[in-house]
């Protein structure tokens, strides 16, 4: 039996009058069904055109250059000669100086906002970061160039070079502009990203697990290193590879500040390249057909590549809501 | 008994430095969200006065000038965006919800987290190969549809949401009462959740209203006022771009305040989205 | 929940508690003072001026109806009720004589005095049975090889669980069934040599045979440690402990040795809970 006041709810919802009850036929479900069916399978066709249409313009190049395309350094549009390797390298140094300042950032903001905050702090600090990922990539990057690259031009790579100088990591001169900025300002777009998600992955922990250690006699600290983090981290490799895959495509802000020259440097103060960066700068300049043929296999190249880094994420993260817990459930 | 003196200071202390360590991490998290804040407000604010908003951009030389063209643009751009978003997203995801459980409604959902994932630019190149190279030109229906497909997984995913939330109990007295069921759907099932609906829909907005990279050779740009809709169009975010990477002084304060302009609108939109969704849910 | 019982069921009970209410020398030595406790869930108010002595190397046992109290009342005594945002004590808890709720006094300090095992059995899933029993001992900072390779042989033996998994240490602690994990939670509670044992309901989620073993276990450990176990399993109360406190809505009713408790309740309450009329 259903509550009265809910039926009640439901005739407040619909036109007065129950005549067009009786005029009801079959036939209009059926429709509605076919039309909302065909407007969610849209999708399917649009990733699949996507798919197929870029494969086809890919193709002069795919034939021309063959899998040479994805060891090959050199990218010369002069001579119609094109290699990917500049920008694969470009994107994943990038993506890996992203990952290795943003990752332990993440994991304390979401360590000190899952388990350490009051829970009105936590709430209101979690809020204001995740603002910081509605920030626009475009406003991030005129951060980048004027604030974030001077700085790093005279405050943080000299620094940086005379400490840590005789690493080849850190030398050459600084020009702000450059690896370095590019990943940094990857991290900061990382950040919301990587800690709103390592934060319910840490809250979905059960509590028997942290009660368990503090019955032994465990810190508040001890409890979170030894029973916590083993336990979610699965998820929480989730959350970084999740990173990873926004990081490989994010376009305007890395091309604003990393300089966009197409070379392979050990030195994180050098001007690099990213695959992103490249689509953004070369498309509109590209002349002949094989040109853009070559940058569409480099979109290609991308596409592949976050689908897979993708899908490995959710995969880990799917996998941590399955783990075992111990007990009878 | 087992006694541990020795160990129990430290314990104690590296708990005092690990908690230390979590907190400077969130000030370090805090700290470009603040920065960026600051000199947007800062030197953006000073540049925005009435001829900003009005007027067209002044050419290479000429200082003043505005991004009334921009503004337009990306409000264009966002309409026609919703023309392919919309439709895809709130009845992809009623489909979802309603009937979306077998195994169709699976590869659906699956599709639409890839294209959720596919980076910004490669649907723009995407776009490019679909419309522009056939059309010949760079428009801003090429411009739209990169946005409308970048906006149609994002609303899909909050219309399922949403309208699972909407109790099974509610259907059946429609039912019940001898509603045919499509009808159910749209004045009940939908009514109900429309609220969260319009929600998801003004954050997929601000996360559109502030691309660039589809744009870039969709959409491409545009000095003056469109002629039509298959003309290149500007836009707030490229404006801003090529303004932003320009060498000329006064084209960097315009990006400023373009970026003032841009910021609202979208810290607007996340701000008041996310508190109407909290309240409705009532701190789910 | 009423527990209806065989009369056989009740009479070995019975047995058994009349044989321990003989008195034993040592009688008298309290390890454990509670009070005038008193517990909060904010406003809620949980548990109210519960005294009691519980005496060395003796199995008090906690019994009463869901929601009494009891299982709040044993989390007070290893401090572990504090650790839920908005709840607090107030009394006092002496622990061979020290208020373990005051101020200079270190909570994690006390938590590895007074050891706990929880109802469902919580195992370290990513640890290794080993590992779950060192979990405690690495904490405070042990290191070598040949002193965790005893204390951890030694723990499981004092489990009864050792000769079922000596041969496969490596395994993951989750790996264990039902009966076993809990073994093994017992085992990792006992490594970091505790002096005393609190057990909540640690039987319940298990089947019986496994509630048997884990029953024994309790009169072996009792010789080395002091056990408060909280149940809701009259005849368990019976069968095992030495003395048996009742508790109800939050307070004290009756509390004494096993066998006068069963026979001859002094509290109308009690008689009623034990006779089935209400649980």
């Amino acid at each position: 039996m259903l509550p009265s006041n809910v039926g009640r709810r439901a005739e407040a919802l619909l036109p007065p009058g129950a005549a067009f009850v009786r005029r009801h036929k079959a036939w209009t479900d059926a429709v509605f069904r076919a039309v909302l069916t065909a407007f969610g399978f849209a999708v399917v066709v649009i990733v699949a055109s996507m798919i197929i249409q870029l494969s086809m313009a890919a193709w002069p190049a795919i034939a021309r250059f063959g899998a040479g395309f994805l060891w090959t350094q050199r990218w010369d549009p002069v001579h119609n000669v094109f290699g990917a390797v500049t920008f694969a390298y470009g994107t994943l140094a990038s993506s890996l100086v992203a990952l290795v300042l943003a990752v332990p950032v993440s994991l304390g903001v979401a360590i000190y906002l899952a388990e350490l905050a009051p829970p009105v702090l936590s709430t209101v600090l979690g809020f204001i970061i995740e603002l910081l990922a509605s920030i626009p990539s475009v406003i991030l990057g005129l951060w980048g160039i004027f604030v974030m690259a001077p700085w790093l031009r005279s405050v943080v790579e000299p620094d940086l070079r005379a400490i840590l100088g005789w690493l080849p990591l850190f030398s050459g001169p600084a020009y702000g502009i450059g690896l370095l900025a590019g990943g940094m300002i990857l991290a900061i777009m990382l950040l919301p990203i990587v800690s709103s998600i390592s934060r319910e992955v840490l809250k979905s922990v059960p509590l028997s697990q942290r009660e368990a250690a503090y019955a032994l006699g465990a810190t508040r600290w001890e409890v979170i290193w030894r029973a916590v983090l083993p336990y979610g981290r699965t998820g929480l490799t989730g959350a970084v590879i999740l990173g990873l895959g926004r990081a490989l495509g994010e376009t305007m802000a890395v091309t604003m500040v990393i300089g966009n020259r197409p070379q392979v440097s050990p030195s994180l103060f050098q001007p690099a390249y990213t695959i992103a960066a490249a689509l953004a700068n070369e498309f509109s300049e590209a002349t002949t057909g094989i040109y853009i043929s070559a940058l569409i296999e480099l979109a290609v190249v991308l596409f592949v590549i976050s689908l897979i880094v993708n899908a490995i994420a959710r995969w880990l993260i799917w996998r941590m809501g399955t783990l075992p817990t111990g007990g009878m459930g | 008994m087992l006694v541990f003196p020795a160990t129990a200071a430290r314990r104690r202390a590296t708990d005092r430095l690990m908690t230390g360590l979590a907190a400077a991490a969130v000030l370090i998290a805090l700290a470009p969200l603040v920065s960026v804040l600051i000199y947007v407000v800062l030197q953006g604010a000073t540049s925005l006065d009435w001829a900003f908003f009005t007027q067209l951009p002044k050419p290479v030389g000429e200082t003043g000038g505005g991004v009334a063209n921009a503004i337009s643009g990306t409000l264009t751009l966002i309409l026609l965006a919703s023309c392919v978003g919309l439709p895809i997203g709130i009845l992809g995801g009623l489909y979802l919800s309603e009937l979306g459980d077998g195994p169709l409604g699976w590869w659906i959902r699956f599709t639409a987290d890839v294209l959720n994932g596919v980076p910004s630019i490669v649907v723009g190149v995407f776009v490019y190969t679909l419309l522009v190279v056939p059309m010949r030109r760079f428009s801003a229906i090429a411009g739209g549809a990169a946005l409308g497909i970048m906006m149609a997984p994002l609303v899909m995913r909050t219309t399922e949401e949403l309208v699972r939330l909407v109790p099974t109990s509610l259907r059946e007295a429609a039912l019940a009462l001898g509603v045919p069921w499509w009808l159910t759907t749209v004045r009940v099932v939908l009514r109900t959740a429309a609220v969260g609906i319009i929600t998801g829909v003004m954050l997929a907005i601000a996360r559109i209203g502030g691309e660039t990279a589809p744009l870039l050779f969709t959409a491409f740009n545009n000095q003056y006022w469109q002629t039509g809709l298959d003309q290149p169009i500007a836009s707030l975010t490229v404006q801003l771009y090529n303004y932003a990477i320009a060498p000329y002084d006064d084209w960097h304060r315009q990006a400023w305040a373009a970026a003032l302009v841009l910021m609202s609108m979208t810290l607007l939109l996340n701000i008041a989205a996310r508190l109407v969704g909290r309240s409705r849910s009532g701190g789910r | 929940m009423m527990q209806t019982s065989s009369a056989t069921l009740w009479s070995r009970a019975l047995l058994g508690a009349l044989e321990r209410s003989v008195p034993v020398e040592g009688v008298g030595t309290q390890r454990i003072q509670a009070v005038r406790v008193n517990a909060y869930f904010g406003r809620t108010h949980a548990v109210r001026g519960v005294s009691i002595g519980v005496q060395a190397n003796r199995i008090t046992a906690i019994i009463g109806p869901s929601g009494c109290g009891k299982s709040t009342f044993l989390r007070c005594l290893n401090r572990m009720h504090e650790l839920i945002s908005g709840a607090r004590v107030e009394g006092q808890v002496l622990l061979d004589g020290e208020d373990i709720y005051a101020k200079e006094i270190d909570p994690v300090m006390i938590r590895r005095r007074v050891g706990m095992v929880f109802q469902r059995p919580n195992p370290f899933p990513t640890m290794s049975i080993y590992d779950n029993v060192a979990a405690g001992l690495r904490l405070n900072g042990v290191r070598q090889r040949k002193l965790l390779d005893e204390v951890v042989e030694q723990s499981l033996r004092q489990a009864a669980l050792w000769e079922e998994v000596k041969d496969v240490l490596g395994r993951p602690g989750a790996s264990l069934s039902g009966g076993q994990q809990q073994r093994l939670c017992i085992a990792r509670a006992l490594a970091v040599k505790p002096e005393v044992l609190l057990m909540d309901e640690p039987a319940s989620a298990l089947d019986p045979g496994s509630t048997l073993k884990i029953e024994e276990l309790a009169r072996v450990l009792r010789e080395r440690l002091t056990i408060v176990l909280v149940t809701h399993n009259m005849q368990q109360a019976a069968r095992v402990s030495d003395s048996t406190a009742f508790m109800l809505t939050g307070e004290l009713v009756e509390f004494g040795p096993t066998a006068e408790l069963f026979t001859r309740p002094r509290d109308k309450r009690t008689e009623d809970y034990i006779t089935g009329r209400f649980g």
